[in-house]
């Protein structure tokens, strides 16, 4: 194996791991947010609106991890910098 | 890879001139416009309501967050938001890509946050007074804190970028394996998401602003 193919598989492969373990623990976390706020509304009716916002933006904030990943596992399947270190090196023989 | 900044309209040597740019100067002229025509309408009684809900609007969110002049920061936060709330919104126009989706207008908004924050520091609490906020608690935590300012704003850029970027390439998944009803359910989650994000976005602004200053010192 040429180490092009070897560079291919560890990004995939890697890309595949990074999104599955990335998207455990924030699953975990909006299930627990999500969870707490459903016992505080139904406590609480009426402080609805404030409790919503802010379920909003902890949402938001608990989902940019995964993003996070997301983007890592993008640049290493369509923005590969070793990927196109390799191709540069070959092309450069 | 679904970005404005492979639609290339036009190109003269390394000049460019690609989607990401083209839309972001609309939507400046779209924003300038509503801006100069609600100011025009400001003096009519019938139409005074549309901008003092805005101003208001923002305003009030501002002083939630723990500043208490809000009109010196809405300038700032305020276009701030109505920009990213405006270019993800414009999702609906079909043929639209959100600027939003390219890392350059996001790396591009967290630097304005980036500069603003020191600024608006630095006129609040003179020179020496800002720069005595990175080593509080005490002098240890100075490269942390440093790091910190840092850091942050690369999760600001990353933030709104990947979650414009995740929207778009999931309707373009879903495109090619289901075409018919449910790109629209995802179009329809996204532009909740692109609303959430401006607001946060400029929520997360404010509340750095707020830990700059030291209006929330004087509060306790």
């Amino acid at each position: 194996m040429d180490s092009i193919t070897l560079i291919a598989m560890a990004s995939i492969v890697m890309a595949g791991l990074t999104i599955c373990i990335g998207c455990i623990g924030p699953a975990l976390g909006e299930g627990r947010a999500v969870a707490t706020a459903l016992t505080a509304l139904a406590q609480q009716p009426d402080a609805a609106a404030t409790i919503t916002r802010t379920l909003f933006v902890g949402l938001a904030m608990i989902e940019s991890t995964a993003i996070y990943c997301f983007v890592v596992s993008m640049i290493l399947l369509f923005a590969n910098p070793f990927w196109n270190h390799a191709i540069g090196a070959v092309a450069g023989k | 890879m679904l970005s404005p900044d492979n639609l290339v309209y036009w190109h003269y040597g390394w000049l460019k001139l690609n989607a990401t740019i083209v839309n972001t100067w609309i939507l400046m002229a779209l924003l300038a416009g509503g801006a100069y025509v609600l100011g025009r309408l400001r003096h009519s009684p019938r139409w005074r309501g549309v901008p003092e809900l805005i101003v208001t609007a923002i305003s009030g969110q501002i002083a939630e967050v723990g500043l208490r002049e809000p009109r010196r920061y809405l300038g700032f936060l305020g276009s701030l938001f109505l920009l990213i709330a405006l270019s993800n919104l414009g999702a609906i126009v079909p043929g639209y890509d959100p600027p939003t989706g390219s890392l350059s207008t996001t790396v591009a908004l967290a630097l304005c946050v980036l500069v603003a924050v020191p600024l608006f520091g630095i006129a609040d609490a003179g020179l020496f007074g800002y720069l005595k906020t990175y080593a509080e608690p005490s002098a240890i935590m100075l490269p942390f804190n440093v790091v910190g300012e840092l850091s942050r704003t690369l999760a600001l850029a990353v933030r709104l970028f990947g979650n414009m970027m995740s929207g778009a390439m999931i309707v373009g998944i879903l495109l090619t394996i289901t075409p018919f009803i449910f790109p629209i359910v995802m179009t329809a989650l996204g532009l909740l998401t692109g609303m959430v994000q401006a607001y946060i976005f400029t929520i997360l602004a404010a509340v750095y602003i707020v830990a700059a200053t030291t209006e929330s010192e004087s509060t306790t």
